[in-house]
């Protein structure tokens, strides 16, 4: 279905990323966010309080990042589509929430505006240090998806694109931003509300009694149902069978625990999304995502100035990781270069993939600022040498 | 369950609070003497009695033996988080304000890990109803001291008596400012069920605190006897004072229990608020949430 067309800014704009993922969000569908201040993401609730009244949708300023990252998912359960915006200790409070919300099949959006780390860090500079967290903070097994947007138009486009991801695979869809892009003012061209494709929940058709709450249907998804409508459901962050009650053993566990993980990992071909430059003919790939993207860019460039044949592959979902796509290039031999404001992350999964293949070398940077281009395209002309 | 279902001929009949329940889920996880199943019971027939359309009830709990209530209701159910029950209503109740939002919780869940919840809830003033089942100690991971277990219980963790400063719990809602609170045991059914109506039908956050036994591990460690013995020491302790001062209501161990209705006033919510604001703010082009289709029903 199209975006409604009331929440949807058309024309062109001069926005921070900030300002643009909210802009996101309220074209997705999103009435409902709940949030806690920290820099440097605060502008997208500030905006979202501002914008909100006027598109009947409800913003609220909980005690703590933990109640806005459950609060959201009453709101869900409710039947709005619902988002929290946050930055690195907020999301190390979120935790417990990205949990619930995997286990209860909660579609819902996590905005975390990435700065240094760990704990208080940098408030106000960039880091790309929580991928990992992203992806594995909650304890237990589980699946979710992340989007790393390196502008403000990204903002915008990916914002839309978690929604849309968030209902189709009832999951919490991670927005990885930085602290530069989200305070990075650019052009942002927000198309007609009826060219912006929204995924609409997929509600459940069946009536109360034959109606099972997890049951999976399409896509090993289940359909949702929502508070109110006469089916008196239950849902629980226990272990629990298909009609949503709890079952405590190892043969519930198995069965709920593999469709949790399945569902992204069997279909992860359809979720992963990434942007590949000359890759086909290169004697090297840089490999990044988010800001670091565009410092990589600049790096490229001036490499392939002093005539070296450089590729690019640019993650735009990060998590699943696009193990695929990124072994086929590692069987090429050829040198792989990863760049990323962190000691090493997402070079982790590049390496594992790589097992081996081809050398692989990451170009690290502890945050606080972006990468110097000169450093990574050092280590191009390293890894060419 | 606490009433009987007896049959001698014709038709069996049904335990009039059995349509409430997911008689698929039991037996429950409560112990004998628990009085859990009393206050669910009472919950059961304030519901009845309320009129109210089912369908548009929902109940959140969190972790603990009380947290178990929301899966054993025939309402749509929510087992959140330990200690978020609130924040999850706070979401679910603002995101649809046409459903009546119950979360029913413990004293370790509510008032320990889920407190900074609970007082905001109470400052914001969200229309919705929490009970607390007070059992003095954390029961489902064995009998741990929680901020309601008086000095000197004893507890697994306070294994030569408890001896912190306890929560007074009435006092602190109405400090918070919840419009509705009130205090009975579990000896007290008809008057926990006339409180769940009233607080039900109440516009704002309503507050009701269940003294309850936990004869497996608070009576059984404290030589307290059973659940009977339990009953009639809240027959014989528990004093009436409606209206009374919540400063005043604090509980000793084996002291008397003041019950009643302590606090009902008015107080505008979390969303008559916002809607005030808004439309002061915004003016004539402001809309009031819930915007509404066609008139009436559903939230856009």
């Amino acid at each position: 279905m199209k975006a409604d067309p009331s929440g949807v800014l058309t024309g062109r704009h001069y926005f921070d990323g900030n300002h643009a993922c909210c802009e996101g969000a309220l074209a997705a569908g999103c009435r409902f966010a709940a949030g806690y201040p920290i820099t440097p993401s605060t502008e997208v609730v500030e905006r979202i309080a501002k914008r909100f009244p006027h598109l009947g949708g409800v913003f609220i300023q909980m005690e703590d990042e933990i109640a806005s990252s459950i609060a959201l998912q009453g709101a869900v359960w409710a039947g709005k589509k619902a988002m929290t915006v946050t930055s690195g200790p907020g999301l190390s409070l979120m935790m417990e929430h990205i949990g619930l919300a995997a286990i209860t099949e909660t579609p819902c959006v996590f905005v975390d505006v990435q700065r240094g780390g760990p704990s208080t860090g940098l408030p106000t500079l960039p880091g790309q240090a929580d991928m990992m967290q992203a992806r594995w903070g909650s304890h237990g097994d589980y699946e979710l998806i992340a989007l790393a947007p390196s502008s403000p138009q990204e903002c915008f486009d990916y914002t839309v694109d978690a929604f849309n991801l968030a209902e189709t695979y009832r999951v919490p869809v991670m927005m990885m931003m930085d602290e530069c892009v989200g305070h990075m003012t650019e052009r942002v061209d927000i198309p007609a509300a009826e060219t912006i494709e929204v995924t609409p929940r997929r509600y459940t058709t069946k009536k109360k009694g034959e109606f099972k709450p997890f049951e999976p249907g399409e896509n090993m998804v289940p359909d949702m149902a929502k508070a109110g409508d006469g089916l008196r459901f239950h849902v629980t962050g226990l272990t629990h069978d298909e009609r949503g009650y709890p079952v405590i053993n190892a043969q519930a566990q198995d069965k709920l625990i593999r469709r949790l993980v399945d569902k992204i990992r069997l279909q992860a071909d359809r979720i992963v999304r990434y942007e590949e430059d000359a890759v086909e003919n290169a004697d090297v790939i840089v490999v990044s995502y988010g800001i670091t993207y565009r410092v990589a860019l600049r790096a490229i460039e001036m490499a392939r100035a002093k005539g070296v044949k450089v590729g690019s592959h640019r993650l735009v979902v990060c998590w699943p990781f696009p193990e695929k796509r990124i072994r086929e290039l590692a069987a090429r031999g050829k040198p792989i270069v990863m760049a990323e404001m962190n000691l090493g992350q997402m070079y982790w999964e590049l390496e594992r993939c790589a097992a081996g293949k081809c050398k692989t070398a990451l170009v690290s940077h502890a945050g606080g600022t972006v990468h110097n281009p000169e450093v990574i395209y050092n280590a191009i002309m390293e890894a060419v040498r | 369950m606490s009433e009987q279902t007896n049959h001698t001929e014709g038709e069996p009949r049904v335990n009039p609070v059995l349509p409430y329940l997911r008689e698929d889920r039991m037996p429950h996880i409560w112990c004998p003497g628990c009085g859990i199943g009393t206050t669910v019971n009472c919950f059961a027939r304030a519901l009845t009695e309320s009129e109210l359309d089912l369908d548009k009830v929902s109940i959140v709990s969190g972790i603990g033996c009380t947290g178990r209530v929301a899966g054993y209701m025939n309402l749509d159910a929510f087992h959140t988080t330990h200690g978020r029950p609130v924040a999850f209503a706070t979401g679910l109740k603002l995101a649809n304000p046409d459903l009546k939002v119950v979360v029913y919780s413990g004293d370790g869940d509510l008032m320990a890990i889920g407190g900074n919840h609970f007082i905001h809830a109470c400052r914001r003033n969200i229309d919705m109803t929490i009970v607390c089942v007070n059992n003095f100690l954390y029961g489902m991971t064995g009998g741990q001291a929680s901020s309601t277990t008086p000095d000197p219980a004893t507890t697994t963790t306070a294994p030569y008596g408890a001896f912190e400063h306890t929560f007074n719990l009435p006092f602190l809602a109405d400090s918070c400012g919840a419009v509705y609170v009130a205090r009975w045991t579990t000896y007290h059914v008809r008057q926990i069920t006339k409180a769940m109506k009233e607080a039900l039908a109440k516009k704002g956050l309503s507050f009701i605190e269940i003294i309850s036994p936990c004869p497996t591990l608070y009576q059984r460690r404290n030589k307290l006897g059973d659940g009977l013995q339990a009953m009639e020491y809240y027959r014989d302790n528990s004093v009436v004072k409606s209206g009374a001062d919540t400063r005043e209501v604090e509980i000793k161990y084996q002291g008397e229990i003041i019950c009643g209705k302590f606090v009902d006033r008015e107080r505008a919510t979390w969303l008559d608020c916002y809607n005030t604001r808004n439309a002061a703010a915004i003016g004539a082009r402001y809309r009031p949430y819930p915007w509404r289709e066609n008139g009436e029903g559903g939230v856009k």
